[in-house]
């Protein structure tokens, strides 16, 4: 069974996000690096970038496929995880610590709480492995 | 049918085997109305004997292929050493498909693996593909390689590009949202107008020349690096006769982004225009941003050093209409050919072809400069190709050379540019003898006071 | 590496590792002209000063083993039965390589004299007119270089229709594409200014009409890509149908013609109502695939399609060949000079070669090699959808899966056995795929050895899962670390002291 922090939030594309003041700092889930297989590859956008929702920040590649990474809520990139360059393969080996992808400043905090806690995602993970 | 090993009578017992009575029902499938009711209008078998009279007949109704020969403009004639067609022809390299299965297809990788590193050393940048169609295909995927890299969606393309070139890049990115512009050249050089290129600005993407250009002039792609770059965008450097990397400043080293080349010069025969090979090559921090395959070293679990196709998430098999390119299969046994010529010739032989070409082909424009009549209208530098202004129209000219002196003199700008009437695009390589450019000469000056004779 | 090797030829080092400096491959004649001073050949600043450092220097002996070594690493088609899904791996014969290497044909410069170059003019004539002939379509162009450059031209025609037809640029920008079709479809669409929609499968294996339909309501349609068989190896069997429902939706067909090896002298796509194909020559018409290449991708189309072939055309006037350019609605070039030549000399010889009756029987062997192959089969591995298969026969891993045994290691296995492997992972639609073309090439016995050989795989997966997921056994080389190749991707040889990083 994938790791699900109890202190994140996550969002259905299978991302998760850790706010704290202003900044959220977001990264995939256990789950999602498991479905990818090894991770070779993240491509990740430029501090200062702004985003929607559910909007595509960049991606995730193992060796034979891509993945789209898509922000849980909005905000504007405030720093981004530069030692997944040289070393993507945290992603597999470390998704909510050293594999962080990029901080952002929270556009709205409220949409934080709309996110799932870890109970939640949990019980959307079952459903999804279930279908 | 000679080709299929399964005799008639066991094709029978096989199709009992699988519980039909007939060879049509193997197509039950098909509705119909959707199949054809009659035999193909194809004509019966032809043997072998047969065959090969025939297209010796028709291979022979190609004049030209006997005679020597002055043409270049894309496609160079060139000495290619015996082993490399030798080598090309082992089953193993060239009834095996592309490497998907890279314990069983290490010959392939590895000599990819050669190729991508010499086509790096030879261009001058950190990496290259396992190659494209040609050059011209080349090309146009490097232009719309410049708009991801730059998100800029105006290319300027020198007018002295290989016209073909330019007209396959016209077609690639009709509907991919990029625009075309063009950089004039200079017409008492020869060489791209790089003081002033009209448009240059930082909505630009990429400044591309060629070098030698169409017209063999040698450009300065240090100072084309230095215009490019000031304005943020990228410079691409366009090779149509590879010989001369032997000789000429690498563009990697004048400053390129990307580097594409016809490999034909390479031991590959002119074949009426394919197959050839496209080199292309970049920089490291652009590898992401490559079209078509690429192979790397990898090992496996016991250390052993192999090779795969790698990065292949950039393809159309992994990421569909989102991919770097359409590109599947290349040209992989052209490019295996290009790389057994590297290295046969290797590094002095490189060299030293470079050198005779450049020093056949300049004997060659000193004496067609002494004809009277004859002038050479470019200044700038030039490698084995430079244009020559007859006295006389050269549609007129060349077929009476090639009637009257066996040779096929050089080509008629005319069918590129119908205002040029009288200008010849002339090449000279290794394989053109002294006597041959003698003759050459010769058969100018003789077509010229015969012209003046009628004249007169 | 400090691996010993049981022989030389297993552990030959690169080429740049062999090289000696002043060993020699080559010898030109003197040089027979008076010699310009370097200098006044070109300026310093546009030579070379790097001497072509690390270009290696190599005796012809050196360079005949190196790549006769490594060239033995390589399965092919000449040793064996090769039966990549959708590849069409028929043998290559030798009397191709030989026409297309007569001096006439080889030493033919592209840009020689229409009337020097009859001989050329006419293979390309006729090879168009046997290629119209066998997809019943009336416009060919030899030019584009391989399948997806075939494809990339179909679609730019139908474009380029859809905008001379529609006035201005058409508002028509969906091209649909069934979700079992390769890579290279939405690829070429999206380089011709479509957007791709996904058009479902049925569960049996079809294209889903009542998705087409649905689809083709929104009156946005410029066309539909169909490969035919499909990708899973079936017969589209409502291909006319289908080709209605995109022409009354205003839109054009283009079909991916990989397939057409199980079509040829049986049925004809111009008959079912296709606009446009691209025909691989380097899969149906048995020119080599070379490891990957050259590849050759004619296009075929309509008369009304016609005008938008790229520029030039091979035509015939009286008893003259000539190059007409004069196109005004073509899409252009596509390549430069006519496509490779080299290649539509080696497929008209096939066809010629065959002739007639032989190309017809080439079709019922291949499709019978296949059945063969479904037939013995089918009982130990999933067969994923129930209609006969045509050249090829698609199975999974579902079975073997559950002990842990998936196509990858069912496909690595078949290396030890002798084969080569058949495509897996494609098409993506089915999970485990494995999609088996034999060809015509591969006879009754070899074809039994394979199917034995995929049983005994199949036991093996049982009774003994980790010889097969530990396989090849029997190669020079096992399983490579592909992650680790991708994440620092090492692309070109660099001089040992150079190589920091290595």
């Amino acid at each position: 069974m994938a790791n699900v922090p109890e202190d994140l939030h996550y969002s259905k594309d299978h991302e998760w996000i850790r706010v704290e003041g202003e900044t959220g700092t977001i990264g995939i889930t256990d789950y999602a690096q498991h479905s990818l297989g090894d991770v070779v590859y993240v491509e990740l956008p430029k501090v200062g970038d702004k985003f929607e929702a559910h909007e595509s920040f960049g991606s995730v590649e193992s060796v034979k496929a891509v993945s789209e990474l898509f922000t849980p809520v909005a905000g504007e990139v405030v720093e981004v995880n530069e030692t997944l360059q040289d070393s993507p393969e945290s992603v597999n080996s470390d998704p909510y610590g050293a594999a962080w992808m990029m901080r952002v400043r929270v556009k709205d905090k409220g949409a934080v709480d709309a996110l799932l806690t870890a109970a939640e995602y949990e019980d959307f993970l079952k459903t999804e492995t279930e279908s | 049918m000679r080709y299929i090993p399964n005799s008639p009578e066991e094709r029978q017992e096989m199709l009992s085997e699988v519980g039909l009575s007939q060879a049509v029902d193997l197509f039950d499938s098909i509705p119909a109305d959707a199949r054809l009711a009659r035999p193909l209008d194809v004509p019966d078998a032809l043997s072998e004997i047969e065959l090969l009279a025939r297209f010796e007949s028709l291979a022979a109704r190609n004049h030209a292929a006997g005679r020597p020969s002055f043409l270049g403009a894309g496609a160079y004639s060139h000495y290619s050493p015996t082993i490399v067609d030798a080598l090309i022809q082992r089953s193993e390299f060239f009834t095996a498909y592309t490497p998907y299965q890279p314990e069983v297809s290490q010959g392939t990788l590895q000599a990819i693996f050669e190729f991508q590193t010499l086509v790096c050393q030879l261009t001058g940048m950190d990496v290259a593909n396992a190659s494209m169609y040609d050059g011209s295909t080349a090309l146009a995927e490097a232009v719309l390689m410049a708009e991801r890299v730059t998100r800029r969606r105006r290319v300027i393309v020198s007018a002295a590009v290989h016209p073909e070139y330019l007209e396959v890049a016209r077609t690639y990115v009709a509907h991919a949202g990029v625009e075309l512009l063009s950089a004039a050249f200079d017409e008492a050089t020869g060489r791209t107008n790089l003081e002033d290129i009209e448009g240059l600005d930082e909505t630009v993407a990429a400044v591309v020349v060629q070098s030698p250009n169409f017209f063999g002039c040698v450009e300065d792609v240090r100072a084309a690096a230095e215009r490019a770059h000031a304005v943020g965008a990228l410079l691409v450097v366009a090779v149509t006769e590879s010989a001369s990397l032997g000789m000429l400043r690498s563009p990697g080293a004048c400053g390129a982004d990307i580097v594409i080349a016809e490999g034909q010069s390479f031991g590959v025969p002119v074949s009426c225009g394919g197959p050839y090979v496209g080199l292309f090559a970049t920089s490291e921090k652009y590898a992401r941003q490559l079209p078509g395959r690429l192979v790397g070293v990898a090992h496996d679990k016991q250390g052993r050093r192999g090779f795969v196709l790698t990065l292949a998430t950039r393809e159309q098999h992994i990421r569909r209409e989102k991919a770097t390119s359409n590109i599947c299969t290349n040209e992989g046994l052209i490019a295996l050919a290009a790389t057994i010529y590297m290295t046969t010739m290797g590094r002095r032989g490189l060299q030293e072809v470079a050198e005779q070409c450049a020093q056949k082909a300049h004997y060659a424009a000193r004496q067609i400069a002494a004809v009277e009549g004859y002038e050479l209208p470019y200044s700038a530098p030039f490698f084995n190709e430079f244009v020559v202004r007859a006295p006389v129209a050269a549609d007129e000219l060349l077929p009476r050379l090639a009637d009257a002196h066996n040779i096929t003199g050089g080509l008629a700008l005319s069918r590129y540019f119908p205002g040029r009437p009288n200008d010849i695009l002339v090449c000279v390589t290794e394989v053109n003898r002294r006597s041959e450019i003698d003759a050459l000469v010769a058969g100018l000056r003789k077509v010229q006071s015969s012209k003046f004779k009628v004249q007169s | 590496m400090k691996k010993a090797s049981t022989h030389i030829t297993q552990n030959e080092a690169l080429i740049f590792e062999r090289s000696q400096p002043g060993r020699r491959g080559y010898m030109l004649p003197p040089l027979d002209v008076d010699e310009t001073p370097a200098d006044e050949l070109l300026p310093a600043e546009l030579r070379r000063d790097d001497d072509l450092e690390g270009v290696p220097e190599l005796s012809e002996v050196d360079v005949v083993r190196h790549f006769t070594r490594i060239s033995t690493w390589n399965f092919h088609i000449d040793l064996g039965m090769y039966p990549l899904g959708s590849c069409t791996m028929k043998y290559n014969s030798r009397l191709n390589e030989r026409v297309a290497r007569m001096p006439g044909f080889a030493n033919l410069h592209p840009l020689a004299p229409e009337a020097d170059s009859q001989g050329a003019l006419e293979v390309m004539y006729e090879l168009q007119r046997h290629l119209s002939e066998i997809t019943g379509l009336a416009g060919v162009s030899l030019q584009p270089a391989a399948g997806a450059h075939g494809e990339l031209t179909g679609v730019m025609m139908i474009r380029a229709f859809l905008d001379k037809r529609d006035g201005g640029e058409s508002a028509r920008h969906l091209m649909l594409i069934p979700d079992s079709a390769h890579g290279t479809n939405p690829a070429s669409a999206h380089l011709s200014g479509f957007t791709v929609k996904t058009i479902r499968s049925t569960p049996e294996g079809l294209t889903d009409l009542e998705h087409l339909r649905e689809l083709c309501a929104g009156g946005d349609v410029a066309g539909l890509m169909l490969t035919n068989p499909n990708t899973c190896g079936i017969f589209e069997r409502n291909i006319t149908e289908i080709c209605k429902i995109v022409h009354d939706a205003g839109g054009l067909v283009y079909m991916d013609g990989a397939n057409m090896n199980a079509l040829v002298g049986v049925a004809r796509p111009g008959d079912m109502g296709v606009d446009v194909i691209h025909l691989n020559l380097h899969k149906t018409f048995s020119t080599p695939h070379g490891g990957g290449g050259p590849g050759s991708g004619p296009c075929c189309c309509t008369a009304e399609l016609e005008p938008f072939l790229p520029t030039p055309l091979v035509t015939r006037s009286g008893d003259r060949f000539r190059l007409d350019f004069d196109r005004p609605s073509s899409i252009g070039r596509v390549k430069a000079f006519y496509g490779n030549f080299g290649m539509h000399l080696r497929a008209l010889a096939s066809i010629l070669t065959h002739g007639r009756e032989g190309l017809r029987e080439a079709t019922e062997a291949a499709v019978l090699n296949a059945r063969m192959i479904a037939h013995g089969l089918s009982d130990i591995y999933d067969k994923p959808f129930d209609a006969p298969p045509m050249h090829e026969v698609l199975f999974t891993d579902k079975r073997q899966s559950r002990k842990g045994v998936h196509t990858l290691d069912i496909a690595k296995r078949l290396i030890d056995y002798g084969f080569h492997p058949m495509t897996i992972y494609f098409p993506l639609i089915v999970q485990g795929a494995m999609l088996i073309e034999p060809t015509e090439s591969v006879g009754r016995h070899e074809i039994e050895q394979f199917v034995e050989a995929m049983r005994e795989i199949a036991r093996e997966s049982v009774e003994d899962p980790e010889l097969v997921l530990n396989a090849p056994h029997t190669t020079r080389i096992g399983r490579l670390d592909e992650a680790t190749a991708a994440r620092k991707p090492v692309l070109r040889w660099k001089p040992a002291e150079k190589t920091a990083t290595a």
